[in-house]
């Protein structure tokens, strides 16, 4: 490795992407794809949302995200799929993408967890070579193209879709976005989920979800959320106590981003498993 | 026909040193020292936005003194080398070493081939998150490397900076006095320095992955402000008497330097711009 330099007109200035491009001839990260596999086969198996997906490749399921008084709660289950088998118990679906925003992702979890790690680069590379940080939008444009970059893999079954939530230090509201397979990029006003799960968790956030919620209430609705996701989903990795993996439940505000410890998050579950059955014993009753 | 006139050697590197070295003399000093829980990099810059010490990578950092255009190429360049290589490889594998070595090839090629040399200084420093094991590189306009221990001084006053640091540096100091002192011997016995003249960051040991932290005017203006409240007694007894008594000197000053700071932010916010990149060299 030497010490990359640029002629002036050709410097790649803060992104990191346009650097790799430029500097490393072999293909690697998510904007390149390699030669043309078959196509998908339509009886692929798992699912991540309505994405046709490939057969013997790991999908990551639902993850959530919603707004509360201060900012944005974001969280995702821990179960990935390889058809119809479970391919991982405890893969990780919910990263930090700098300081104050997360980034979530549903589909195959190669080139999303590369995508994650390629724009976490690219954040902090535009932080550092500029001295100053992107705007929220930004940052959620920066994303849409990378998923864009992504379609060819998308079409051969690969597909990505990401879900970013941060807090806007600017306008100090917590705003999430989210994504098509194409690079459409959407911001959601409340609340959105996605994955093979997400449209049973989106249906109880619905159900639960006010504007101005304390941060409290928006987490125990994400967690709720999720059980429900995994009550109805198969590719939905519910709570698992026998080996202590929790999904991942973090909270993204005005002082940046935490993960939730997995005690509390267990305690969250606990609780909710105790309001439902106290629920269904006072129907038999 | 006219033949080009012949020029030693020695002269022509001779001559180049010497405009290097006069270039980086007309910039101001940067002083970085190894205290307690890591590593302090502290500079006199009134410029808020053009930095002279900036983050690399987690636990790397990088300073400069001589012409900020051309020290500024040169920290965009390792931040691309360190960000390319902790996402090929990983985020562990970033070393200033390594970086420290490609800047030496690089400022040593253009020393020997280029019309101009650089008129920089530089600095790698790398914080050891588990021990005290923290490394100052220093690298000179020619592609010399130093090794440094406990501290090093970079710009063009740095043999009396040296000279007056050696005698009050302390090893495993906390980083408040590390603070003070560095100001101390960056203003000399003759100046003091408020708030708003400095930059200053450091390296710490703590939970973060980044632990690059740049020190704001307000935690300047307290840490320096502290001694005149509490401790230093001693010290201030003492002040009548001996020269370093400017020590004291200066912490009383910043006292209410640490009122005026507010005011001189708020005025050099304004006038400042065009005094600022000159600072540096031209």
């Amino acid at each position: 490795m030497s010490l990359p330099f640029f002629p002036t007109g050709d410097d790649p200035g803060p992104s990191f992407v346009d650097l790799l491009r430029r500097a490393d001839p072999a293909p690697r990260g998510v904007h390149h794809h390699g030669p043309a596999a078959p196509a998908a086969s339509p009886a692929g198996g798992s699912r991540a949302g309505d994405l046709p997906t490939r057969a013997g490749v790991p999908h990551g399921t639902t993850i959530v995200a919603l707004r509360f008084a201060g900012g944005v709660v974001v969280a995702g289950d821990r179960r990935a799929t390889e058809g119809h088998a479970i391919a991982h118990r405890g893969i990780e679906k919910v990263f930090p993408a700098d300081r104050y925003s997360a980034v979530a992702i549903a589909g195959a979890a190669g080139p999303a967890i590369e995508m994650v790690r390629l724009f976490q680069t690219q954040l902090e590379h535009y932080e550092k070579v500029e001295g100053s940080t992107l705007s929220l939008e930004g940052k959620a444009n920066q994303l849409a193209q990378m998923v864009r970059a992504n379609l060819p893999m998308a079409m051969e079954g690969l597909g990505v879709l990401p879900l970013f939530a941060g807090f806007d230090v600017r306008r100090k509201v917590g705003r999430i976005f989210s994504f098509d397979i194409a690079g459409g990029r959407y911001e959601e006003l409340e609340y959105h989920a996605t994955g093979s799960g997400g449209r049973d968790a989106r249906t109880t956030i619905k159900l639960g979800f006010r504007d101005d919620l304390p941060v409290d209430e928006a987490v125990e609705l994400a967690v709720k959320a999720l059980y429900q996701a995994a009550d109805e989903d198969s590719a939905t990795g519910g709570p698992d106590p026998l080996r202590g993996i929790y999904p991942v439940v973090s909270v993204v505000d005005e002082s940046g981003y935490r993960r939730l410890a997995d005690d509390e998050v267990a305690e969250r579950f606990a609780v909710l498993l105790d309001s439902l059955r106290n629920a269904r014993a006072g129907d038999a009753s | 026909m006219t033949m080009p006139y012949y020029v030693a050697p020695e002269q022509v590197m001779k001559d180049r040193a010497e405009y290097a070295q006069k270039g980086i003399a007309r910039g101001r000093s940067l002083v970085a020292a190894m205290y307690g829980s890591g590593v302090l990099m502290v500079a006199e810059n009134p410029s808020r936005t053009l930095h002279k010490i900036s983050e690399i990578y987690d636990r790397v950092a990088f300073a400069g003194a001589g012409r900020y255009n051309e020290f500024d190429q040169l920290r965009v360049a390792g931040v691309r080398h360190a960000d390319t290589k902790g996402f090929a490889y990983s985020r562990e594998d970033v070393d200033a070493r390594s970086l420290a070595n490609l800047y030496a090839q690089f400022l040593g090629q253009v020393f020997t081939h280029e019309m101009k040399p650089l008129e920089v200084e530089i600095l790698v420093a790398e914080l050891d998150p588990l021990g005290d094991d923290h490394q100052l590189y220093h690298l000179a306009y020619d592609g010399t490397v130093v090794d440094e221990e406990d501290f090093t001084v970079l710009g063009g006053d740095s043999d009396t900076i040296i000279e007056r640091l050696t005698s009050s540096y302390r090893r495993g100091w906390p980083l408040e006095e590390a603070l003070r002192t560095c100001v101390a011997v960056l203003a000399g016995p003759d100046r003091t320095l408020a708030p708003s003249d400095l930059e200053a960051a450091v390296l710490e040991k703590g939970s973060t992955r980044r632990t690059f932290r740049r020190l704001t005017n307000e935690d300047l203006a307290e840490m320096l402000a502290a001694p005149a409240a509490a401790g230093d007694a001693g010290v201030a007894d003492d002040a009548g008497g001996e020269p370093p008594g400017g020590e004291a000197e200066a912490s009383v000053d910043s006292g209410n330097g640490g009122e005026d700071t507010g005011e001189a932010a708020a005025n050099g916010g304004e006038p400042e711009p065009p005094a600022v990149p000159g600072a540096d060299g031209t």
